[in-house]
């Protein structure tokens, strides 16, 4: 019988492999904080985060503040932008340590990043996406700060990126995928705003992400995909509809992903683990009750 | 001399043009949480572009640098930053700029920030950059036809700089290649509801409805088709009961009697929608319901309900919801 690794996680998690020549390292040098964020969360999730330090993660954390705007960047040293942001707020959160932010800049920086038409740049750079509005609202709704951002907009912005399959994309007209779904129905639940959703349309085009091997995808014709667990699952679960996928074959597809010697997941059975993985694999499973 | 991909340089510390310059390296603190390896030339390439990045120093040997960078990690978000500030600074000749960023997409085409900074140098050189930006995600396509990025790419490129004259003839080509690819359906409804050169939804529907038709009659378990179809009728229920070819198709699908799960979801919402199927429809659907669950009474909608739960038994409880909220007067 099949069971979550937590353990084995656990020690995946706390131990990432060292390997000079491991391209992956390399290439989240500048996401850090989101590895960081992934990997806490799973710790928290299986009821381990006390085998990290508190105090040198918040000062990590505090490390990629820029004190000048507000904002965080993925590592040391790296510019502000919103999605490393979230990140920071969600781990401050993750240890009840909210009381280190300057939360009146932090939520300045963030709302600062709204545009006219309601949308949300990433940064100063201007690139647009509805990934940024659900960045920008879930940390505002964090810091009790929604007050500074104009909502109406924000909202009509998202609502504009609705497709005729009830979907989402990243900006209007932009295919429906799971992961921008996701950060749209996030950001409706959060401003109260579920109402602009077609349930059962959308509902339906979610639960068919399930494939024969029980796993989910994030678009029409693509492979399973362990994160999907999440993306795909937790959009259900906003607008009520989870129980419109057979969980018990998700379940299957979450473990067998799992490495069951080293820990971790990956993104489909017998590929390589890595935190991203891990992390929604983790609490894909924990909504299951795995 | 800098290469695009930093790998077979001298190290920098052995450069002479870089002898003047002290590498900052990167302070984790003791204990840095998710700690990273690092290979020796990705840190010593770090360590010298924290020194320009510190000191604000846009020079030529900055921008080469920032190549050397981005070869090793094209997913560093400030890294690209910063070369934008340097490429500004210098007033550089833009379309090699473009021609570096092509070497680089190619090699790494599922990065945001290539896309991101593509859309910098387009804006930046305008519409007469269109051409060569949709030749580019061409390009892109032809090694993943559904790259997410490179398709709100295009979509950017056709709004913002134009170039729409071809690109419902490169639809067609793209879905001829491969129905199954969703991106290039999604991108089919972008243009007929979005190009300035053709009628609008309206006037397109009658020819879209034709193609969707031909397109789910080659392969009707293709999912994307039959969105296309619904998609076509949105917010004109009277229109889609109106034409026979929706109906039509379903049972075609159904008589072959394979492949039927998406003809008979479309069959299901025509009914709730008020349709009246004849005969034909009836005595198919029976003919694949298992005999026991059925009976005289049992209207085609809830007939065809029971069939799919049974045949799609992964969304058995979203079947079971629409035959338990079935509107009263369903045929």
């Amino acid at each position: 019988m099949e069971k979550l690794e937590g353990e084995k996680h656990v020690k995946y998690i706390l131990s990432v492999e060292k390997r000079k020549d491991d391209f992956e390292s390399l290439v989240m040098d500048h996401l850090r904080i989101n590895g960081a964020y992934w990997g806490l969360t799973t710790l928290d999730l299986l009821h381990k985060l006390d085998c990290v330090d508190q105090e040198e993660a918040v000062s990590w954390v505090m490390q990629c503040y820029h004190e000048d705007c507000g904002g965080f960047g993925g590592n040391v040293g790296h510019d502000p932008h919103l999605l490393y942001t979230l990140s920071a707020v969600q781990i401050l959160v993750l240890f009840d340590k909210l009381d280190v932010l300057d939360v009146e800049k932090v939520s300045n920086y963030v709302s600062g990043l709204q545009n006219e038409d309601g949308s949300f740049s990433g940064d100063m750079w201007g690139e647009i996406d509805t990934r940024f509005s659900y960045c920008a609202i879930c940390c505002l709704s964090i810091l009790h700060r929604m007050d500074k951002i104009n909502v109406e907009k924000a909202v009509n912005y998202i609502v504009s990126c609705k497709n005729l399959d009830g979907g989402f994309g990243c900006t209007p007209g932009g295919e429906s995928h799971a992961g921008q779904i996701f950060c749209c129905i996030g950001a409706l639940a959060i401003t109260g705003s579920l109402h602009h959703v077609d349930k059962d349309l959308l509902g339906w085009w979610l639960c068919e992400r399930q494939c024969k091997d029980g796993g989910l995808n994030g678009r029409p014709e693509k492979f399973a995909d362990v994160c999907y667990s999440w993306w795909v699952l937790s959009s259900l679960i906003i607008i009520d509809r989870a129980h419109w996928i057979d969980k018990s074959k998700l379940i299957n597809f979450i473990l067998n992903c799992q490495d069951k010697e080293k820990g971790g997941i990956s993104d489909r059975p017998d590929n390589a683990v890595d935190v991203f993985h891990t992390y929604f694999g983790v609490a894909g499973a924990n909504y299951l009750s795995v | 001399m800098s290469s695009d991909d930093g790998e077979e340089c001298l190290p920098l510390s052995q450069r002479p043009e870089w002898a003047d310059v002290r590498p900052v390296p990167q302070d984790d603190g003791p204990k840095p949480v998710v700690p990273i390896h690092y290979r020796e030339n990705f840190r010593e390439a770090m360590d010298y572009f924290r020194a320009v990045y510190l000191a604000d120093e846009r020079s030529l040997r900055s921008l080469n640098l920032t190549s050397e960078v981005i070869g090793l990690n094209p997913g560093n978000y400030t890294v690209w930053h910063f070369r934008r500030l340097v490429l500004e600074a210098l007033n550089a000749d833009l379309h090699e700029e473009r021609d570096y960023v092509d070497r680089v997409a190619e090699r790494f085409p599922k990065n945001y920030q290539i896309w991101h900074h593509r859309r910098w140098l387009a804006e930046k050189l305008g519409p007469k950059a269109a051409d060569k930006e949709l030749e580019f995600t061409k390009k892109i396509f032809t090694i993943d036809a559904k790259n997410y990025h490179t398709w709100s790419h295009r979509q950017w490129v056709l709004l913002a700089l134009g170039g729409w004259d071809d690109e419902l003839d490169y639809c067609q080509k793209l879905i001829e290649n491969d129905v199954f690819n969703n991106s290039a359906w999604n991108q089919r409804y972008f243009v007929i509801t979005k190009s300035p050169l053709l009628g609008g939804l309206q006037a397109m529907r009658e020819s879209e409805v034709s193609f969707a038709i031909k397109a789910i009659l080659t392969n009707p378990q293709n999912e994307s088709p039959w969105r296309y179809l619904r998609g076509l009728y949105k917010g004109d229920i009277e229109q889609l009961l109106s034409d026979n070819q929706v109906p039509e198709v379903c049972l075609q699908v159904l008589k072959s009697g394979r492949n039927f799960l998406f003809a008979l979801s479309m069959l299901l919402d025509l009914l709730c929608f008020g349709f009246q199927p004849s005969d034909e429809f009836k005595r198919i659907v029976e003919g694949l319901t298992n005999s026991e669950s059925s009976s005289s009474d049992t209207n085609l909608a809830t007939s065809v309900c029971n069939v799919l739960e049974t045949v799609d038994p992964l969304r058995a409880n979203y079947w079971a919801w629409r035959r338990r909220t079935l509107p009263s007067m369903v045929c």
